[in-house]
């Protein structure tokens, strides 16, 4: 587990123009740089919203990074409960849920 | 008497992001009448400069190095840090006040141990206050932080006094300040439960406010926050340190949560200065 390291792997990916076009140009010599589990670098290559919010990621980071893949915020909803349905509670950090994969707002259950 | 504006407002990426997604477009449009209001009462204080007391949310601090406080000292900042497009705000440079921030910044060290920023990049929860607030990005702005994010946080009774010393330092400039504190009351913003609210803890929280009660708006544990208003909670902080500031009870200008789309109940409200 290396929370700490995932998290700081997109915090500078959120924030700097040099590291987003890395991503883009040479993904695996970016992870290269960070100390990030089997299973923290295929999530991050993979763009696995839903493992990486499982993993602890912080919504506040992470929803930066669905934004960056091009994913529409009910989507990015979608994402996390399916990855919660799939690989089970929040391992770590604080962000957690609680409301049982509901939906909260009229507009996400009209569209 | 330096603090000429002293309130709180709320902020969330929706807000401005999702504007268009909103079903209740006359409640959306009540709330950002309210905060013209703001805007209004801000530019008839005649204030010189605007402080706002934010939660930023990992656009500049990290747990390599996270300030329990931080205070802008910059000649100007940029924003939004986040995608324009995503944010809908522009991205465009926001002017500062780097002698007023290190007076002020110089002040609060006399009983906080504050720490100081000559560079940040302002993220949502500056960019949709001054979005309304400062549309014209023409009013100098301080930015401060407190640490609403990454746990361990500042607790509430230091949040207390840094907003006394943030008042303090007020009022031994010159310079005509505005005050506003952004936040969130109960949200879980940004995870699967986006959109939900506690309302009855709200407007408990609220009610505190208003009437500036420091024991009761000291009287919550992290346990308490996290457990009734979810992490987001966290981001009372905020609230509490522009109450102290402002010493008076509040007047609550606006309140719902009838836009969960937004992630957050919808808050503006002012304080008298005493």
């Amino acid at each position: 587990m290396s929370l700490y390291h995932l998290q700081k792997f997109l915090y500078v990916l959120n924030r700097d123009e040099a590291a987003q076009s890395k991503f883009h140009e040479d993904i695996e010599g970016i992870l290269g740089e960070y100390d990030l589990t089997t299973e923290e670098s295929a999530a991050l290559r993979d763009g696995d919203i839903g493992l990486l919010y499982v993993l602890g990621v912080n919504g506040q980071i992470l929803m930066h990074f669905a934004a960056f893949l091009g994913i529409e915020w009910f989507d990015y909803l979608d994402l996390m409960r399916a990855g919660i349905e799939k690989h089970g509670p929040v391992r770590a950090g604080v962000y957690t849920m609680t409301g049982g994969g509901a939906s909260f707002t009229e507009e996400e259950a009209h569209r | 008497m330096s603090l000429v504006y002293a309130g709180v407002l709320s902020h969330a990426p929706g807000i401005t992001g999702r504007a268009h997604l909103v079903e209740n477009t006359a409640k959306r449009d009540e709330f950002y009448a309210k905060l013209d209001v703001q805007r209004q009462e801000i530019e008839a204080s005649g204030a010189e400069a605007l402080v706002v007391i934010a939660a930023e949310h990992f656009g500049n601090f990290f747990m390599n190095n996270m300030p329990a406080y931080c205070i802008g000292m910059g000649e100007y900042y940029e924003g939004p840090i986040e995608d324009p497009e995503w944010l809908k705000i522009e991205r465009t440079k926001i002017p500062g006040a780097p002698d007023l921030g290190r007076r002020l910044t110089r002040e609060v060290l006399q009983s906080v141990d504050t720490a100081y920023a000559e560079e940040w990049k302002f993220d949502h929860g500056i960019m949709v206050p001054l979005n309304f607030l400062t549309p014209n990005y023409d009013l100098p702005i301080i930015p401060v932080n407190i640490n609403c994010q990454g746990p361990p946080l500042t607790p509430l009774h230091r949040v207390w006094a840094f907003g006394e010393a943030l008042r303090r330092a007020c009022d031994a400039v010159p310079e005509k300040i505005a005050l506003v504190g952004t936040g969130g009351i109960s949200h879980w913003p940004a995870t699967p439960d986006s959109g939900k609210i506690n309302e009855a803890w709200d407007r408990d929280f609220l009610d505190r406010l208003m009437r500036n009660d420091k024991d009761a708006l000291l009287d919550y544990t992290d346990e308490d926050i996290y457990r009734d208003g979810g992490q987001g909670g966290f981001e009372i902080r905020t609230y509490i340190a522009a109450a102290a500031a402002a010493k008076g009870q509040g007047d609550l200008q606006f309140f719902t949560v009838e836009l969960p789309i937004f992630a957050v109940g919808c808050t503006v409200a002012r304080f008298d200065i005493l």
